[in-house]
């Protein structure tokens, strides 16, 4: 019986105080990237939008320690989540969007205060819940490319498996 | 495999409503006795082909289950409040039903769980009773359903579990770092750990494969047949017959009755929305423990003002929920509980009841991990823990492989005032009144929760575990075990059916799932509805047989 198991949950899911470790200087370069990429290759969002949302989700799950949101494809997920199935979080978008207006273009330090000041949001909530289905999703959704979000984490997604299991069950045998 | 396909207008023997646990069994009982039988499933007929690991489609969006956009729900707490729109409960809806997607745990009842009304005393403010059967009355027919249907285990492991006719027909599954881990920890403590008995084949058995512990099972329906759901093993053998049709996506709205108080039929909205009358002499509704009371509620006539079969007032009432305490824990190592079933030991140490504990309650520990990868990140995280940036991805990182649960199942207190009634606003996308969910717990439940919470924390620090974290001891959102609505009982004015389903009202109308149940047990509830699915089945035949269902 899974917990927090009603669909919708994340949405109003508690929003907690967060204790912040201070994060390493990261790689700006992949944000500029984002941000200079042709012509959109998105259905929902321009190419500014996406550069945006893109830069929070890669607040979100940064690219320091391994691939984070921008090597997943984080954004082409939320895009396509926002043309099928979650279409009814387009309004929070459009609202939430207007809040982060031009951050990719933004110094790191500048990003993070941005994101502090709206991760109480509902806009923010339904941002991060975006990022992690789209980094641990399955890769059909857009996201999770190459499976870096499942390797990242350590799981394999396979049909069979054969025990010992892992460190404990091997552990007796 | 498909069966035969009866005019709707020709009266078949049985209708059966609902393909799932219950309704399977009664398929392939029924049809094997060598009666005519149409199952009208509302959900659709899926096949292992159908099926995938996407835990986006199965786990985030409804997947095997009801979907509140077109089928909405409403929950409030007690009738002081407005109701609101919410996934209060949730169910299987397709062909073999919960039994698809279920996590597969497949316990037995004990002895007392028939009886604690006589062993503890009332409960004050509940209908707490005992059942009008004994466990003796359905060993038989868990023995049958554990054969049937292809349950792994081993007899004799658990020192508290009631008394078996035969082993298990399969030994347990192998053993995860979960369960070895619950295992050494509980021994230290005194207690005394057995394997967990599951509803997924650990060898191969009557033509299907063992299971090869991919992990995704709870939510999932099994791409390899392992998981003994109805929809692999019953399901087809009553289809086999010659005498079984399996009518999926056949939403009923009505079950009919004549000018006598018989059953005659029901009228069910086809995959195309047209209304068919499907006739039969005979009609069980196993359409879940709130589908059953609000269909039973939809068809209220005349002749039954509050509802068919509903001369007791009862229908709907005493639902009960499927409370569980919850704590999770990561240790040193890796122990990839993403792979096999979820569950690979338990304890029933804390069952029983206790009255010097001062609430009633009690309740069974599992060693698990029922979290995929999205989940977890969302949901599985400690409380304390950041939820964005470079710290939190380190710990998803590092956590995922190297975490577990336990999960305390625990009881849920009938009570009159919590039910299942007709939303009297919201409709559904077939114009039917929505179901509307009432309910709050006990505060015995509550205390049992908190008080079984302890239990899991002094297991996990035997376990050495590095750091833990609970769910709230409270409610879960959400109900799958969905029981009480159509109570069993001799005295027709507190309960809907008798001692072998057969409603008091209606003589030729059965009800089987869980709305039979008197009180919760400590839920895992599938063994239960199968086994009283068995035993009404076996009454049901005889009465056809002896003339006595016309």
């Amino acid at each position: 019986m899974p917990v927090a198991s009603t669909r919708r949950d994340w949405i109003f899911g508690s929003v907690g105080s967060v204790a912040f470790a201070a994060i390493a200087a990261a790689q700006e370069h992949a944000h500029r990237a984002i941000k200079t990429t042709p012509p959109s290759l998105f259905e929902f969002f321009t190419a500014t939008e996406a550069a945006d949302v893109a830069a929070l989700a890669a607040q979100i799950l940064p690219s320091d320690d391994g691939p984070g949101a921008d090597e997943a494809g984080v954004i082409y997920f939320i895009d396509r989540a926002l043309t099928t199935f979650d279409a009814d979080q387009r309004g929070v978008y459009r609202s939430g969007m207007t809040e982060i207006q031009g951050i990719a273009a933004r110094p790191k330090g500048d990003q993070l205060q941005l994101v502090r000041s709206i991760e109480k949001s509902e806009f923010f909530e339904v941002v991060r819940a975006h990022t992690l289905l789209g980094y641990l999703g399955s890769p059909s959704y857009g996201g999770n490319r190459n499976q870096v979000g499942w390797k990242y984490i350590q799981f394999d997604d396979r049909m069979a498996w054969e025990p010992p299991f892992g460190y404990y069950d091997a552990e007796i045998k | 495999m498909s069966g035969p396909k009866f005019r709707p207008g020709d009266p078949v023997d049985f209708l059966v409503i609902g393909a799932g646990a219950a309704g399977g069994v009664m398929a392939k009982e029924l049809a094997t006795a060598g009666f005519r039988v149409v199952v009208l499933e509302q959900g659709p007929y899926w096949r292992e082909k159908d099926y995938s690991h996407d835990e986006i489609k199965y786990t985030f969006l409804p997947g095997l289950t009801n979907d509140i956009k077109l089928q909405p729900i409403t929950y409030r707490p007690n009738d002081h409040e407005p109701a609101k729109l919410m996934k209060a409960i949730e169910y299987g809806r397709q062909v073999g039903g919960g039994s698809v997607h279920f996590t597969a745990n497949y316990w037995r009842f004990h002895e007392s769980d028939f009886h604690e009304r006589s062993l503890y005393g009332e409960v004050p403010g509940t209908a707490f009773a005992d059942w009008p059967i004994t466990y003796a009355d359905l060993e038989p027919y868990y023995t049958k359903a554990e054969y049937d249907l292809g349950i792994s285990g081993l007899a004799g492991a658990n020192p508290f579990e009631a008394p078996r006719s035969k082993p298990y027909p399969l030994p347990p599954l192998p053993v995860k770092s979960s369960g070895a881990l619950f295992e050494r920890a509980t021994k230290t403590l005194g207690l005394h750990p057995y394997p967990a008995p599951m509803a997924v084949l650990s060898q191969p058995y009557r033509g299907r494969a063992a299971c090869a512990h991919c992990g995704f099972c709870e939510s999932f329906g099994c791409e390899i047949r392992a998981k003994s759901s109805t929809l692999v093993s019953v399901i087809p053998e009553a289809e086999s017959t010659g005498r079984c049709e399996i009518r999926a996506d056949s939403y009923v709205r009505k079950i009919a009755h004549d000018a006598r108080g018989r059953a005659t039929g029901a009228v069910y909205f086809d995959a195309k929305r047209r209304e068919i009358f499907q006739r039969a002499k005979a009609v069980v509704l196993c359409a879940n423990g709130v589908e059953s009371a609000k269909l039973l509620l939809l068809s209220k006539s005349n002749l039954f003002p509050q509802g068919l079969a509903n001369s007791s007032g009862l229908i709907g009432k005493h639902l009960m929920w499927d409370n569980g305490s919850f704590a999770t824990a990561v240790f040193e190592h890796p122990l990839n509980e993403f792979k096999s079933v979820q569950v690979t030991r338990v304890i029933h140490d804390y069952y029983a009841a206790d009255p010097k504990r001062g609430f009633y309650g009690g309740g069974g520990i599992d060693a698990r991990f029922n979290f995929y990868p999205a989940g977890f990140a969302l949901y599985g995280m400690p409380p304390d823990a950041p939820r964005w940036g470079s710290e939190y991805k380190r710990l998803i990182g590092t956590y995922f492989t190297r975490t577990m649960s336990l999960l305390a199942h625990a009881t849920s207190l009938p009570m009159e005032k919590n039910s299942v009634t007709l939303d009297p606003d919201v409709k559904d996308a077939w114009g039917l009144p929505a179901v509307r969910i009432t309910f709050e717990n006990h505060p015995d439940d509550i205390a049992n929760l908190k008080w079984l919470q302890e239990r899991q924390y002094e297991i996990f620090q035997a376990m050495g575990a590095k750091k833990i974290w609970p769910q709230p001891a409270e409610m879960d959102g959400t109900n799958r075990h969905l029981m009480g609505t159509c109570r069993m009982g001799n005295d027709r004015k507190k309960s809907v059916v008798n001692a072998v389903s057969r409603t008091h009202d209606v003589r030729n109308l059965f009800v089987v799932d869980g709305s039979n149940f008197v009180t919760s047990a400590r839920q895992q509830p599938t063994a239960t509805i199968q086994a009283l699915a068995y035993r009404a089945a076996d009454h049901m035949v005889r009465a056809a047989k002896a003339g006595e269902l016309g």
